[in-house]
């Protein structure tokens, strides 16, 4: 039964980094690309993160796991912030 | 390493099955680091080889019960953050 | 059906690391270069995971991805903003390179048959495997690098040592960066005490799982690049002296050691049975400082000329 619930989960995490994917191809320009990328990639680790902590078998890895989940939020936040900023300032020197 | 309980079994086959659709995924990802006009969108795709690999590497490492994997995991989004801050610095006065 | 999945994993990943692998080199515009190049490394560790080889995962991640990414970077930095156009070679001189090229591949391939057809005979996996008990660790990998075969991560460190004392006898360090914005700086703040944390966890995790000597150095050297990037000039690094024992540490520990052994009867770096492990710990220690040492140097790319950790505001680059 946790296993199903726990593939459940990931299925849908991939999902949602298949959508992010897609956006980051066909979407118009590089920040409309951006936040298709961070936000769904994120919640697709999220959810894959949440059903790999169900299979893990132990509470200490689970714990590990999300603290990486969270680990990942808090850099993609950062790297996101930066390279759009780094876009919209180079932009300007054209 | 040696193999789990889980790999043969039909958890083992659906994960596995997640592991090659996310691969697919991280390849579509990366046709936009080949092609992105701007030096920025291959920084986007920089940015998603780091949370995909992420996931690639936790399911794999539950697939193989090989908890070294998640320190892998752990490393490899501690060096995608690094690697975007280098990438963006721009020079002087701020960020 | 399993192996037909994996099959088409495998060749998946191989097509897109021999196509980014391409694009990397085959580019003009060296910022994309170097962009194909770090995504190329996060995809190779990628691949060491799929091979079951954690240790060469966390090693490729953090050296092969990141510090060579930050390394080219930095001497991208520094070139001058239009390059010249290349000039221009002459036919027969890229045939001949062609050619050469060609027969390499062809030399490469023919070892790798020759390797994938071995089969039988003796295998190191199989005498570590047998002797591990008298390793002192229970991680194979570390029983290797630091006990059976310790000579070669010697001499490993001494040609690190000697890379960055070139690359020390180059000039000063590059010119800094000046103050970050509340992004970067917010990100740095967390993430270098997190490097640094995660640097002494793989140091210690190395005696019975992946990690060891050369990935936590590595991790430690990241932060260093990090708070280049912040404006910090020396890269966190103490004052010169101090760094040149470090520098010279790992080397010393190791060299130390197996004299010591060889003079109390044991035999050059031959450990003796209760001791080993602890005498592993110590010499990845020092290894470990010594290497992330090295790679800050190697990275910040020579000693600062002021002996302040300021941002050298008076630098700031114009372009």
């Amino acid at each position: 039964m946790i296993d199903f619930i726990a593939i459940v989960l990931i299925v849908t995490g991939i999902g949602f980094f298949a959508v992010g994917s897609i956006g980051l191809l066909r979407l118009p320009d590089l920040h409309s690309r951006l936040h298709a990328l961070t936000k769904a990639d994120n919640l697709g680790l999220g959810l894959v993160t949440l059903g790999t902590a169900l299979l893990a078998g132990s509470l200490a890895t689970a714990i590990k796991l999300l603290l990486i989940w969270l680990l990942v939020l808090a850099a993609s936040a950062a790297s996101a912030n930066l390279i759009a900023r780094h876009a919209l300032e180079r932009g300007d020197e054209r | 390493m040696n193999d789990s309980g889980l790999v043969n079994s039909l958890t083992g086959s659906a994960i596995t099955i997640c592991v090659l659709a996310l691969l697919v995924t991280l390849m579509l990802g990366l046709v936009r680091a080949l092609q992105g006009p701007s030096l920025e969108d291959r920084l986007a795709a920089v940015l998603l080889l780091g949370t995909g690999g992420v996931a690639f590497l936790l399911l794999l490492a539950v697939l193989w019960s090989a908890p070294a994997l998640i320190d892998v995991a752990l490393l490899l989004a501690l060096l995608a953050a690094v690697v975007a801050a280098a990438m963006t610095r721009q020079e002087g006065r701020r960020d | 059906m399993n192996a037909l999945l994996w099959t088409l994993l495998d060749l998946l990943l191989a097509a897109m690391l021999l196509g980014l692998g391409w694009a990397a080199v085959a580019t003009r515009d060296l910022k994309r270069g170097v962009a194909l190049f770090i995504a190329f490394g996060l995809l190779l560790a990628l691949a060491w995971a799929r091979l079951r080889a954690p240790d060469l995962a966390l090693a490729e991640a953090a050296i092969g991805a990141g510090l060579a990414g930050a390394l080219l970077l930095a001497a991208l930095r520094d070139e001058p903003r239009h390059e010249k156009p290349a000039a221009a070679h002459s036919r027969a001189g890229l045939w001949t390179l062609n050619l050469l090229s060609v027969l390499l591949a062809v030399v490469v391939a023919w070892a790798l048959l020759c390797a994938l057809e071995m089969g039988e005979g003796l295998r190191l996996a199989g005498a570590v495997t047998d002797h591990i008990g008298q390793s002192g660790v229970s991680n194979p990998v570390t029983a290797v690098l630091l006990n059976f075969r310790a000579y070669d991560t010697l001499l490993e460190l001494a040609v690190i040592l000697s890379a960055v004392l070139g690359v020390l006898a180059l000039g000063p360090a590059r010119r800094g960066y000046g103050l970050p914005g509340p992004v970067l700086g917010g990100l740095i703040r967390w993430l270098v005490p997190l490097l640094i944390v995660t640097a002494g966890y793989l140091l210690w995790v190395g005696a019975h799982a992946p990690g060891g000597a050369f990935q936590a150095g590595a991790t430690l050297a990241a932060a260093a690049v990090l708070l280049r990037l912040g404006g910090v000039d020396r890269a966190g690094l103490p004052a010169a002296a101090v760094s040149r024992w470090l520098l010279a540490a790992g080397l010393l520990v190791f060299l130390g050691v197996g004299l010591s052994l060889a003079g109390l009867g044991y035999g050059f770096l031959q450990y003796p049975a209760g001791l080993a492990g602890g005498l592993i710990l110590v010499i990845e220690s020092a290894a470990t400082l010594s290497i992330a040492v090295a790679l800050a140097l190697a990275y910040v790319g020579g000693w600062s000329r002021s002996g302040s950790t300021q941002p050298d505001s008076t630098q700031g680059g114009s372009h």
